[in-house]
């Protein structure tokens, strides 16, 4: 199937799972986001590049609602959630985000409970949802190990023990789970040798063919968001500079730094 | 008129030991605890003759209760004549001039590390629980600011981590004291270091009970006919120690809490841990009155 086929539909009925739109943030003198907007459609994989320092994680992290902006709204197309998701409180953000939405962070540490076992890391996700039954949590947290390709004979060791690759694995058994409705990936593949981020990339591609997941993919790395992402965001010093389709952005980019990037790539 | 007249006769001390301001704070943070059953509420802990982690938290709690028509009972491990417990009793009686008892149905006051008699607590007795630790997150949230958003949203889903973990590694739930339990469907508390066989005596009980940490400044309580459940999974029940099938040597009680006692044979022998439950269960076969009263358990089951 390419792009096209799969983004056609959606298109057509045209509502999108994810809007973000307005958002500003600023750290004292740092200004990290402004006037940044997106949109996500249904099990679409939306890429966002840019340099260090240009707001991708802290962007991430408001999706995640671990952060709330100075202005903007946020809005998932999910029938518990009207409204803006930035005036929900602690604990109901805690309830979606736990039910709803998965995330992998590029640092594993927070992420994971290093000290606890990796099927209880899963665990927990279950827990918080209410899952209160040993036999279940045990099954699903094996099926969602098994699903991110993570070696089962080591599911019982803590992350501690565990490799890089491995580590993350772990963190994206976690994110899926309980089957969210939205996944965000924070480099998920930065600071893994190259042999060992294809092997993940290619689980995440095989996650995203069966389970048709909605995925945002942050990375600095535009081969990973040429293999991953429908449509790519280009962001510089707080703002999207560019936004298009994949193929599209990467064969004629318009924006001076979008071809700075490309170039330097080739 | 004399000055005299207008005030009290001098003495050593406040009645009870702590002065009239500590006592009032006492009373505030004990009634506060009771009506948010299982809540930790933080109090200023004050000095006391005996160190922290020795039962200070308790003696606060006893101290603001007690009258001259009170009637004490402190146990240690389920004993009455421990050192620990002994000296803890006799300080009350003296700074209070209540009495002393060993009988769990003659107490009013009933202090305790580590056991809840057998005997079944009537509503006219309150229990108070020394605390070593209040905070059943500890384990797994070190940071006691987080842990209290924790508590504030009922975000208990970690502590089954525990239990889940236990169960992978043992194949069975291991934790043996101190074991988290959910009051009044809201408040996970740690109901102090009582074995499990103990832990339900606490739920929809007649008696209040207390429990007080006194180094960690935190004080929560069980009022009466609340309700007090172990975290479980919905699949594994909840187990008491299998105390049940054991006798105990010296009294022949069965049916009841047991230290096991190692013999120089290389095997053990088993008594009961409410020592005072021992010395009456022996008196009464000797042919002494001595009443027994009714018991949480019968033949190992909890009775309704
Ligand atoms: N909590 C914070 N306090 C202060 N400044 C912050 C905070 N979080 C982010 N910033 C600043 O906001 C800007 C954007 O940071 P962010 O982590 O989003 O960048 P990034 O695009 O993810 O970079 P990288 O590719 O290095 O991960 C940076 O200048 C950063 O220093
Ligand atoms: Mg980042």
């Amino acid at each position: 199937m390419t792009v096209m086929e799969r983004l056609a539909p959606q298109l057509v009925t045209g509502a999108p799972l994810l809007t973000m739109s307005g958002i500003s943030r600023r750290f004292g003198a740092v200004v990290a986001l402004e006037d940044v907007a997106a949109t996500v459609w249904p099990g679409e994989v939306l890429g966002i590049v840019g340099e260090s320092g240009s707001g991708k994680s802290t962007l991430l992290r408001m999706m995640n609602l671990e952060d709330t902006p100075d202005t903007g709204t946020y809005h998932l197309a999910l029938p518990e959630t009207p409204g803006n998701l930035f005036d929900l409180d602690r604990f109901a953000r805690r309830q979606l985000c736990a039910r709803r939405i998965g995330i992998v962070y590029q640092n594993p540490h927070l992420g994971l409970l290093m000290g606890h076992s990796s099927s209880g890391n899963v665990a927990e996700r279950l827990l918080i949802a209410g899952e209160r039954s040993f036999a279940t949590l045990r099954a699903k947290a094996k099926g969602a190990l098994e699903a991110s390709e993570f070696p089962l004979t080591r599911m019982d060791d803590p992350p501690r023990q565990l490799s890089g690759g491995m580590q993350q694995r772990v963190q994206l058994a976690k994110a899926i789970a309980l089957e969210p409705a939205l996944l965000l990936l924070d480099e998920p593949t930065t600071g893994l040798d190259v042999s060992v981020q294809a092997l993940v990339l290619d689980t995440l591609k095989r996650l995203q063919r069966d389970r048709a997941i909605t995925m945002v993919i942050v990375s600095h790395d535009l081969g990973v968001i040429r293999t991953m992402a429908d449509r790519v965001m280009v962001m510089r010093h707080g703002r999207v500079v560019e936004e298009g389709l994949v193929d599209q952005v990467f064969q004629d980019p318009q924006h001076p730094y979008t071809q700075e990037l490309v170039h330097a790539k080739l | 008129m004399t000055l005299a007249t207008l005030t009290r006769p001098w003495a050593a001390m406040s009645y009870g030991f702590l002065d009239a301001s500590a006592k009032r704070e006492m009373r505030r943070k004990i009634i506060k605890a009771i009506a948010v059953p299982g809540c930790q509420m933080p109090y200023a802990s004050r000095e006391v003759p005996i160190a922290r982690g020795w039962g200070t938290g308790g003696l606060q709690v006893t101290l603001t209760l007690i009258k001259p028509a009170s009637v004490v009972k402190v146990i240690d491990q389920g004993a009455d004549d421990s050192v620990n417990a002994a000296s803890i009793r006799r300080f009350l009686s003296r700074v209070s001039g209540a009495a002393e008892t060993w009988d769990t149905l003659e107490a009013t006051i009933l202090q305790s590390r580590h056991r809840i008699p057998e005997e079944r607590l009537r509503d006219d007795q309150v229990l108070v629980l020394q605390v070593p630790n209040p905070e059943p997150l500890r384990p797994v949230q070190p940071n006691m600011s987080i842990a209290r958003q924790m508590h504030a949203d009922a975000d208990y889903g970690r502590l089954w981590l525990v239990l889940y973990e236990q169960m992978v590694r043992s194949g069975r739930i291991v934790q043996g004291a101190a074991y988290p339990s959910l009051v009044n469907g809201r408040h996970v508390m740690t109901p102090s270091p009582i074995p499990r066989w103990d832990v339900p005596k606490l739920h929809m009980a007649h008696h209040l009970t207390l429990l007080s940490a006194g180094r960690e400044k935190r004080l929560y309580a069980v009022p009466p006919f609340t309700r007090v459940e172990p975290l479980v999974f919905s699949d594994v029940p909840y187990q008491v120690e299998d105390h049940a099938g054991l006798t105990c040597h010296r009294s022949g009680l069965s049916g009841v809490f047991m230290n096991e006692i190692p013999q120089d044979s290389g095997g053990s022998v088993f008594e009961a841990s409410d020592s005072n439950l021992g010395i009456k269960a022996i008196r009464q076969a000797e042919g002494e009155a001595t009443k027994i009263g009714p018991m949480w358990y019968e033949n190992g089951e909890l009775r309704p």
